[in-house]
């Protein structure tokens, strides 16, 4: 096993924990960052982004209107106070961004050009094409070849963090490449590790998102927040789950089932004119969008392809011209997963499931239970999301959580003491653990428990819930962590490269991370936001305007509990989209 | 849809057991709609799971799956086995790599190269945020945007002969990204990167055959890129280019 010593570790190399990494660097430049992902950063799934990232920047625009369209999207579950330090900071890191070279487009006097997404009162969200996210991530990645302070491991795997005492003092890895076992020593360390979206079966995310970042805190004591809430993009393509992104409805693209009719009108989204309109027919939420797809199938009117019944998607009547330069990666995407030429034809779209909205709770300074430990991006609850997140908020979060976290964990490590007398000790009975699964002679295959776990969460957890639906899927996983206990039995005992080894790993995580959404998800007996309910339909406030705790109990169910949510100046109200208003104009 | 088979032969070495590489063959079924990327997945959970290979977005947008395929450099994600009939599918490693394992090349030496072209702006002074973005008109976000299109899936370096010939070859993908912050209207960083783009490894290293431009995923054109930095770096040796004004 080899010891690195560091002052601040960050785990995950996405948007936020480069952010992280930066700003801990241009903080204090003495202290020393590793930075620790399980690929090299470009790689992380921050890349498939791809509509754009918040930030209050055109004069009829307002941080109130931001506050508004967030917390009335989360179906006020959202922490208020952190949402008002969240909006007040969103366009401050879009500029940030810019100086570092970031291609935002533009209009043609060279200003930032901003455009609508759903649930947005004003157009806020600034883009770079639709690969936003893509250069985000590229730009912060080869920013952070300017600070010497931050050393890259790329791909080392975090098997575990060392806890002393209720503080965070060191995380075990393996060395991808070579199967070493390498321990970062620590004074602070920051958890950015993505969302946990492979869980279920049909979703838009990488093969790397996970959710094991969320498992090793979970691990060590720290509560899962709100994990009940997931979130179905309405638009992606049967099979695969491959996004087709918010930004082409932003441009103007609309929804119309078999028979060609806009059947948004008929789930509280309309009437139809004056198009378009925002917080409208297909500028609506996506929990909205979604839940409406699944009562259009349910009817009957939805279209039967080869993987699934699917709605049309249909950009052409924006010409040419805007869907190639709007829209470039969606066209290639289309054409080449699809075989669909967004020009020409309508490209068939479903929902599938696509970010995680509940994550390690953490305050608005990003501190965890857990001491020394700091968590940002989709790993992390740090409460601005709610019930149901915003498209655009999620890439803003990434930078403007990121940098917190960062300088959260720069200010720990610089007052901190010396780092952990048994750190190296716990780090070596973790090895052991992980170095056993190597070993076993008997047991299932992952693919099995994997695919079974995948099934569990789609039929139990889904996009509509009953308590007899998610008790199964309770049961159901339990039962998976006791076969997964029993053992796991990999074809590759090899020390080099063993990415079934990796992918076992992960999923002794993902069970538990999957155990504490269905869980999460019988305790709330209401319908909110992206958790509904068919056996309790209202929102319940008197009930469950509080957010849900998951803490792991060993080998048995997570313990649920409540904690109160922050309220400042925006009371619970029914949330309303659809309805009159007048016509925007499309930038 | 119905389902056939096909046969996968995959490079195969494992640095723990192997001398030399070997290759091996699996059958696997496929529908129509089943990338490359899939079967290597069906191998994976299926048939054998010591068989390795990476992948992520499975989009064509995260840059981690790129092999080769019948010899030459491509995206698995977006290689459809339908295009592949009758087969057998030879799998390979990018070509101009180490190999860590199977399908899995060393990309560290790449990753130093990314480094190496200093890929960041170079601001002529530290603008404060409460000024706001800079002013970028579309024709000088023109001039490299396309240059940062780079996915860095390394089909470009497997693709270029120099790549396995130069040692020192800085190579298509980092040279581009040079020539993209060369080129950004923000940036006066050129100066500092001159040193490694006129080095012996650097553009003067392409002898333009124009091969990283054909297996582009991204339309990206790193060839061009490179040699525009040829005009460039000639008008540095005759020390013309700080006269101009920084070349841009």
């Amino acid at each position: 096993m080899r010891i690195v010593e560091t002052d601040v570790v960050v785990i995950g190399g996405g948007g936020a924990g480069l952010r992280a990494a930066i700003a801990v660097a241009m903080r204090d430049p003495s202290l020393r960052v590793a930075l620790v992902s399980k690929v090299v950063p470009m790689r992380s799934h921050t890349v498939a982004a791809e509509g754009g990232a918040a930030g209050v920047i055109r004069a009829d625009d307002t941080l109130d209107n931001h506050f508004n369209d967030t917390v009335s999207g989360g179906d006020w579950l959202c922490d208020q106070d952190v949402v008002d330090y969240f909006v007040a900071h969103c366009a401050e890191e879009m500029i940030q961004l810019e100086h570092w070279g970031c291609p935002w487009s533009r209009h043609e006097d060279g200003s930032i050009n901003v455009r609508f997404f759903g649930g947005m009162k004003v157009q806020r969200t600034w883009f770079a094409a639709d690969r936003s996210g893509f250069h985000l991530l590229h730009t912060l990645f080869q920013t952070s070849h300017k600070y010497p302070s931050i050393a890259r491991h790329d791909e080392h795997f975090c098997v575990d963090l060392m806890v002393e005492d209720g503080r965070v003092v060191g995380a075990l890895t393996i060395e991808i490449a070579t199967g070493e076992l390498v321990v970062f020593l620590c004074r602070a360390a920051v958890l950015a590790t993505g969302g946990a979206g492979r869980v279920f079966r049909q979703n838009t995310n990488a093969g790397i998102v996970t959710g094991e970042g969320m498992g090793l805190a979970y691990r060590h004591g720290a509560a899962l927040r709100d994990m009940e809430f997931v979130q179905w993009h309405p638009t992606c393509l049967p099979g695969t789950g491959i996004l087709m992104t918010e930004a082409c409805r932003g441009e103007g693209a609309i929804l119309t089932n078999k028979d060609g009719y806009r059947y948004l009108q008929d789930y509280g989204l309309g009437p139809l004119d004056p198009w378009p309109r925002a917080k409208a027919m297909e500028l609506g939420p996506r929990d909205r969008l979604s839940q409406a797809f699944w009562h259009e199938d349910k009817k009957g009117r939805t279209i039967q392809t080869p993987q699934g019944s699917a709605v049309n998607l249909d950009l052409r009547h924006m010409g040419a011209e805007k869907i190639l330069a709007r829209l470039p990666l969606i066209t290639h995407a289309a054409r080449t997963f699809a075989g669909v030429d967004p020009v020409e034809q309508p490209i068939p779209v479903r929902p599938a499931v696509h970010y995680t909205m509940g994550g390690v709770a953490a305050d608005g300074r990003c501190a965890t239970d857990i001491a020394g430990l700091f968590a940002a991006g989709e790993c992390s609850s740090v409460g601005i999301h709610g019930a149901n997140r915003l498209g655009s908020n999620s890439l803003a979060e990434t930078v403007v959580f990121g940098k917190v976290a960062g300088e959260s964990a720069a200010a720990f490590a610089q007052d901190a003491g010396a780092t952990g007398a048994r750190a190296k000790d716990m780090a070596r009975e973790a090895a052991d653990k992980a170095l056993a699964l190597l070993t076993a002679r008997k047991g299932e295959r992952v693919a099995v428990l994997r695919g079974e776990m995948m099934d569990a969460m789609e039929e139990g957890v889904g996009l509509y819930r009953t308590q007899e639906s998610v008790d199964g899927a309770c049961r159901k996983i339990g039962e998976l962590r006791a076969r997964y206990r029993a053992g796991v039995k990999l074809d590759d005992a090899n020390r080099a490269f063993n990415t079934e080894w990796l992918s076992a790993i992960e999923l002794g995580m993902m069970l538990e991370v999957a155990e504490a959404m269905a869980h999460s998800a019988a305790w709330r007996k209401e319908s909110r936001g992206a958790h509904q309910r068919l056996d309790a339909t209202q929102r319940d406030d008197a009930s469950f305007l509080v957010h849900t705790l998951a803490r792991r109990q060993g080998e048995g169910a997570p313990a649920i509990s409540s904690s109160p949510v922050t309220i400042t100046r925006s009371q619970p109200r029914s949330r309303v989209y659809g309805g009159e208003g007048k016509q925007a104009e499309l930038t | 849809m119905n389902e056939r088979r096909i046969k996968i032969e995959g490079l195969r070495y494992n640095p723990e057991k192997d001398t030399q590489p070997r290759f091996q063959t699996y059958e696997v079924p496929f529908t129509d709609d089943m990338s490359l990327l899939q079967g290597l997945q069906y191998i994976k959970d299926n048939l054998d799971g010591s068989f390795t290979f990476r992948w992520s977005c499975r989009m064509a947008i995260c840059g981690s799956c790129g092999i080769m395929v019948n010899g030459n450099p491509r995206l698995s994600c977006e290689t459809f086995l339908r295009d592949l009939l009758p087969g057998p599918v030879r799998v390979e490693p990018l070509e101009n790599f180490p190999i860590q394992r199977d399908l899995a090349i060393d990309q560290s030496r790449f990753v130093d190269r990314l480094a190496s072209v200093k890929p960041y702006i170079v601001p002529a002074r530290e603008k404060p945020l409460a000024e706001g973005p800079h002013k970028q008109t579309p024709g000088e976000l023109a001039a490299y945007y396309q240059y940062s299109q780079c996915i860095n899936c390394l089909l470009c370096y497997a693709a270029c002969p120099q790549v396995g010939l130069n040692p020192n070859f800085v190579g298509p993908a980092a040279l581009t990204l040079l020539h993209r912050y060369n080129a950004d209207s923000r940036d006066v960083g050129w100066s500092a990167r001159a040193e490694v783009a006129n080095s012996e490894g650097g553009v003067w290293g392409c002898t333009l055959v124009g091969y990283c431009s054909q297996v582009c995923p991204k339309g990206v054109d790193p060839a061009h890129a490179v040699n525009q930095n040829k005009a460039t770096s000639a008008l540095d040796y005759f020390g013309l280019r700080a006269l101009l004004g920084g070349g841009r």
